[in-house]
């Protein structure tokens, strides 16, 4: 069964094609990448899905239901959450802090005018967010501002922050971008235990070939704003179409 | 992960924060101990301001007369609701004293139509300003920034385009223009009764005081100043539950990041658009108290440097912090009233034991900066400030006391824990 399913999709910038009619299937509780050269509409397709961007053409649907029209903080709370290439976090706000606004949101939803209850005595919100951090491993950094973390941690946040909202369908846009190599492999074994201990979906854009073939199960390769190719891993790496798009760029 | 058993959130919680759940009247001990130092603060001010004896030669920077104090607390409501909507989210109005200005006339109007009760007056101007700020925060919110500042600007020189001309003309007077909109023996006032012909709460007359004298020092206590102090305890209070509260925690938010905020579910629109219908209605209820200390609104009250005043109050004070509005208020109001009274023959008498050359020099060096050209020192004030401290008053008084407990105690754990509260606050 498919829980995201994008058909004929379109979107024009002027008289730069960024999309022209991607189809794109993304199996429940799968871990489905999306590659492709620089320009090739990864971040356009990704921006569709969330409700940044609204396709000329064509549909989106999450679970049946079509998102297009939807603003983000809708799409979100049907269950899609997004990872930020560079960390999206609230930089302001002490660690703790950020872990309870996902939890804030996914209990009393989009807003609530709840002004004169003290946060630190809702033991339900403390205690989840607390929990959270303690699965993430960061719970010795709550009382730490987010922006004077490292940038993994930033990441892990982001991550841990997304996954309080329980989504079923997480999207990462290049979430080892800039990172050190002991970083990124952190983050794909964070990714892994994440697969393995809950059902969801994993939709993840990425440059780095060994991010790639390290999580997903089905590759799509998208190059100047259509679907190239879609398979397994195994069948995308010796691909001769992949090659050619990716001419000169070599698997690391 | 949720269907872990094994986890007890009891034994998971540090007794920090075990402690920080222990409370009075809602707030921890440390916003309690604040909330009790601006009760203190706002109970004793006749005293406190009042240091000196009345026939001294320091006796001009007395404020403790009632008219002064008033405008100490009734700005400081205006700060401290400003402070919900710029210190929190971020959002900068150039345009408050709009809402100050409606509040002002509708209390003036409940006088002319009711009678001088203030109370239906205070609600209706806390309700007219809401209903005020919805409206031009529903339109100015769909911008950020600069532009959401220079559109609330327009719209509060609209107000006093309006005010000031437009709705006083003999066919439709609701502001009654230039004069300022008073009460006048031909009015209604429909439930006047034989109350007393002046503003008052329920036969309490506004402007009653007692003068309490102890040696050479004459203490005030005026009805209408207590009654805006304890309004102004109250409206703190709430601000402090505010700020402590998901809806406080949402606004700070949207000050952080709003694209995360919107990428975690939540519609910032209506969060910004609460805090801004909130500051409104504070702001409301601070022009109500004004009118109601003294039942005469003018369209001056609007303009733009009104609106000015209560973001310098503010970033003075100290943006984001519960307490800092209400020191920049009075900081201010002390200034423009105190400062602006000294002219060239107090200092002249200041200066008289220097020889005569260096006295006349001394003066015409010290004279710009005092009675009219009061704001330059309050211009250099408050670079000095922005510059040097960032987070207002507030942060000067953190470090100061920072320093003071090193001193004593040798540093340590004490000193990180007060600031990381600076850097939560």
């Amino acid at each position: 069964m498919n829980i995201l399913e994008v058909k004929n999709v379109g979107k024009r910038f002027g008289g730069l094609h960024a999309l022209s009619d991607v189809n794109l299937s993304v199996a429940k509780d799968s871990v489905h990448a999306i590659i492709g050269p620089n320009g090739a509409g990864k971040s356009t397709l990704l921006n569709c899905l969330v409700g940044k961007l609204i396709p000329d053409t064509g549909s989106v649907s999450f679970d049946g239901q079509s998102v297009l029209g939807r603003k983000p903080h809708e799409i979100n709370q049907m269950g899609i959450s997004r990872v930020f290439q560079t960390p999206e976090i609230f930089g302001d706000l002490t660690v703790l802090e950020n872990m309870m606004i996902p939890c804030l949101a996914k209990r009393d939803g989009a807003f609530a005018l709840n002004g004169y209850r003290a946060l630190m005595r809702d033991r339900e919100i403390v205690d989840r967010a607390e929990h959270m951090l303690e699965d993430m491993h960061m719970i010795e950094k709550r009382g730490m501002h987010a922006a004077s973390m490292s940038r993994g941690d930033k990441r892990r946040l982001e991550i841990a922050m997304c996954l309080a909202q329980e989504p079923r369908l997480l999207l990462l846009d290049e979430p080892t971008a800039g990172m050190a190599r002991a970083d990124t492999n952190n983050t794909i074994e964070l990714l892994k235990q994440i697969k393995d201990s809950r059902p969801i979906t994993i939709a993840i854009i990425e440059h780095d070939m060994h991010v790639v073939f390290s999580l997903a199960e089905r590759i799509t390769v998208l190059a100047q704003g259509t679907p190239l190719v879609e398979d397994t891993p195994d069948n995308i790496r010796g691909h001769p179409k992949v090659r050619e798009a990716y001419l000169g760029e070599t698997e690391h | 992960m949720t269907d872990r058993t094994d986890y007890t959130p009891a034994a998971a919680t540090p007794p920090s924060r075990r402690a920080a759940r222990d409370t009075i009247l809602g707030l921890t001990k440390q916003d309690f101990s604040l909330l009790l130092v601006v009760i203190a603060l706002a109970m004793l001010a006749p005293f406190l301001l009042n240091p000196f004896p009345s026939n001294s030669a320091m006796a001009q920077f007395n404020a403790g007369y009632p008219d002064l104090m008033q405008r100490f607390v009734i700005f400081g409501i205006f700060a401290i609701g400003f402070n919900i909507l710029f210190g929190l989210t971020g959002y900068l109005s150039f345009g408050h004293a709009a809402f100050l200005g409606v509040g002002s006339y509708s209390c003036v109007w409940m006088f002319k139509l009711l009678g001088y009760n203030v109370l239906p007056g205070i609600l209706l101007s806390i309700v007219v300003s809401g209903l005020f700020a919805l409206l031009i925060g529903y339109v100015s919110l769909r911008r950020s920034g600069i532009y959401f500042s220079i559109l609330t600007l327009a719209f509060a020189q609209m107000s006093f385009a309006l005010a000031y001309s437009v709705l006083s003309n003999p066919a439709f007077n609701l502001t009654n223009g230039e004069t300022g909109l008073q009460v006048y023996t031909s009015d209604p006032q429909w439930l006047q009764g034989d109350g007393p012909r002046a503003p008052h709460l329920f036969g309490l007359a506004m402007r009653e005081t007692e003068t309490l004298s102890i040696g050479a020092w004459n203490f005030q206590f005026n009805a209408g100043y207590y009654l805006c102090a304890v309004i102004m305890v109250v409206c703190f209070y709430l601000s402090v539950r505010l700020f402590r509260s998901p809806f406080g925690m949402m606004l700070r938010a949207v000050k952080s990041n709003q694209q995360r905020l919107n990428y975690t579910g939540v519609n910032a629109r209506p969060y910004t658009l609460a805090a801004f219908v909130i500051s409104g209605m504070y702001a409301g209820l601070a022009g109500g108290l004004l009118s109601a200390m003294d039942p005469l609104a003018g369209a001056e009250r609007m303009q733009w440097t009104a609106s000015g005043e209560v973001v310098l109050m503010t970033i003075l004070g100290g943006a984001g912090t519960l307490i800092g509005p209400v020191l920049g208020a009075g900081f201010i109001k002390y200034f423009e009233n105190i400062f602006s009274k000294i002219n060239e023959s107090t200092l002249h008498a200041w200066f008289s034991f220097l020889p005569d050359g260096l006295e006349d020099a001394l003066v015409a060096i010290v004279y710009p900066f005092v009675g009219k050209g009061w704001h330059l020192t309050l211009g250099l004030l408050f670079m000095l400030v922005v510059i040097f401290l960032p987070g207002g008053l507030v942060q000067g008084g953190n470090k100061m006391a920072t320093i003071f407990r090193r001193d004593r105690k040798g540093g340590g754990v004490e000193d990180d824990a007060a600031t990381q509260r600076q850097a939560g606050e």
